[in-house]
């Protein structure tokens, strides 16, 4: 009697576990179904149809197209308006990560020695941050204005000549990148006190009784070292924001005079021209720089939160 | 002195930094003829700012831009807490097959900015005729795999007995998921939301692409409509339009500026 009766209480629990986790499985499935079909729809999908074109010379709206091989990748390497977007980009690039990380640095470095009036600073440097950049742009290409803006009347009032910033060809660049920094300064700045106020006391204090007597060794003894993370952070997302860099040229110039960058380029080809097939190699293009920018960043985002 | 430097170098930068806002309000409330004024004196000679506002809404719906951008934003973010949630949920607390792979799926899906995805998503709604349409607008920002990733580090946290207990009170997944492990990250949650409103507010890039109906068109694009439109003559009316788009992105901030910073920089993915 005793072992028929055991052996039922032996085996049900098991089998109710077992149909348990059946239905928790049926049940996380069913929880992540939502967004692993939007995952297809939205990123694989879209990542698979794009290689696809790169290899055509698919029209929009065009009935016949054919296969060309690697011929869009050959046109964008010979084509003067890409190349020319693409030096624009790394000029750009190249005025904004320095000067959009040093100043937020030395801004962050400056905040972080006063207390009372943290906030008002933090307020004053990251209003940028939210505001609308196309709305922005407009407000600059007013203030840059070469007979009614106050940017040059204050030059006018200094004894120079009136810049023509948004007229001369060669400075175009350089003040879409101007507002480019006026907008990221304060997020890096946010990072960077964020990375300030995880360095100890001790350190400093340690650094100071070692000898350390200047705030100038004393930061590059110890800030400057520990920073290293939150500024190597600072820089890759700065860099492809750098890259993204679309809105100013949207506003000022739509190219014009030479001054498109590579996602206005694409943009062009893409939506305006409709050459389908050419502006999903450019694409690709761009994916693969900011890819190799961004995977630093996401080791980094998982390690942070990790540890 | 030396206390004061820092403090004198921070207000001079500070002034370069809110300069642009400072013009484009007090431009926004000059009459026309003192556009050649360039003092920078706050009390106009002749209050004009009714007549620039009311300038802007007769070129431009700006009304309904904004209406817009209320309507887009809105949907976004209401669609992407519904599908992040539950599934990060799954990825912090259950198991399935296939966990591994979504989730490296989602990390690399981190790297792929969504400017790269724009020309094959804009066909495939070119082709389903659904150009032109409040659903383009919204529909490649459903999924946010940043807010999957968020999420699970937050709800990885939360205390297994506490899931475990509700599950023999007779808690459904459904409530513990919404009801008690979301409960305990709603600092994430408003992080997110905020980083999502403000992203899809400002944005241009997706918008540009599908809509060239102007009743569709959300601020940043209504703004590019009547900065082309005026094309650099009434500068007075540009510039009220400019703080209609800008205000309430920068009235929020002032008013949560700590959630404000917390939701903009958790993410480099700006």
């Amino acid at each position: 009697m005793t072992s028929l009766d055991l052996s039922p209480l032996a085996t049900i629990p098991a089998r109710q576990g077992s149909r348990r986790e059946r239905r928790m499985m049926w049940r996380a499935l069913a929880f992540v179904a939502p967004a692993a079909l939007l995952m297809l729809a939205i990123y694989i999908l879209p990542v698979l149809v794009l290689t696809g074109f790169s290899v055509t010379d698919y029209q929009l709206g065009a009935l016949d197209w054919s296969v060309i091989g690697l011929g869009n990748f050959e046109r964008a390497v010979s084509d003067p308006v890409f190349l020319r977007a693409l030096v624009n980009t790394l000029i750009y690039a190249a005025l904004v990560i320095p000067l959009g990380v040093g100043l937020a640095l030395g801004i962050a470095l400056l905040v972080h020695g006063t207390k009372r009036t943290r906030g008002l600073w933090e307020v004053a440097y990251f209003l940028p941050v939210t505001a609308t950049l196309v709305a922005m742009a407009t407000v600059w290409q007013f203030l840059l204005h070469p007979s009614l803006g106050p940017v040059n009347a204050a030059i006018r009032w200094l004894g120079f000549e009136p810049v023509a910033f948004l007229a001369d060809p060669a400075l175009l660049i350089p003040t879409m990148a101007l507002m480019g920094i006026w907008q990221v300064l304060g997020f890096n700045m946010v990072l960077f006190l964020a990375g300030l106020t995880a360095i100890p006391k001790d350190l400093t204090e340690a650094a100071r009784l070692d000898g350390a007597k200047s705030p100038v060794d004393r930061f590059l003894t110890v800030t400057w070292p520990m920073l290293g993370p939150t500024t190597m952070f600072v820089m890759v997302t700065t860099s492809i924001s750098a890259f993204k860099v679309f809105e100013q040229v949207a506003v000022l110039t739509k190219g014009r005079q030479g001054s498109e960058t590579l996602l206005y380029a694409i943009y062009l080809e893409g939506f305006e021209y409709a050459e389908t097939g050419y502006a999903a190699a450019l694409t690709l293009i761009f994916l693969a720089l900011v890819l190799i920018l961004s995977v630093g960043q996401t080791f980094k985002l998982d390690r942070k939160v990790h540890y | 002195m030396a206390r004061f430097v820092p403090h004198l170098v921070l207000a001079l930068g500070a002034c370069v930094m809110l300069l642009p806002f400072y013009c484009m309000g007090l431009t926004a409330i000059r009459a026309p003829s003192e556009i050649f004024d360039i003092s920078l004196w706050p009390i106009p000679e002749d209050f004009s700012a009714g007549r620039n506002f009311a300038k802007v809404e007769e070129r431009v719906p700006m009304g309904r831009f904004m209406l817009n951008g209320v309507i887009v934003c809105a949907g976004i973010l209401i669609v992407q807490v519904a599908t992040a949630v539950p599934a990060a949920y799954a990825l912090a607390k259950l198991k399935f097959p296939g966990k591994a792979l979504f989730l490296a799926l989602v990390v690399g899906a981190l790297c792929v900015p969504m400017q790269a995805l724009a020309l094959p998503l804009f066909v495939g709604l070119a082709k389903a005729q659904l150009l032109n349409t409040y659903f383009a607008l919204m529909a490649p920002f459903f999924l946010s795999v940043f807010a999957i990733f968020l999420f699970r580090q937050s709800f990885r946290s939360y205390p297994d007995e506490i899931i475990e207990a509700a599950r023999l009170d007779g808690f459904s997944e459904f409530d513990i998921c919404w009801r008690l492990v979301l409960r305990g990250s709603l600092p994430s949650l408003s992080a997110f939301a905020i980083f999502s409103v403000v992203a899809h507010w400002n944005d241009l890039y997706w918008p540009m692409i599908v809509v060239r109906d102007t009743a569709l068109a959300p601020p940043p694009l209504g703004m590019l409509y009547f900065s082309d439109a005026e094309s650099g003559a009434d500068y007075g009316a540009l510039m009220a339009g400019a703080t209609l788009v800008t205000a309430p992105m920068v009235l929020c901030f002032l008013l949560a500026r700590r959630q404000f910073i917390a939701g903009i920089t958790m993410t480099g993915v700006k």
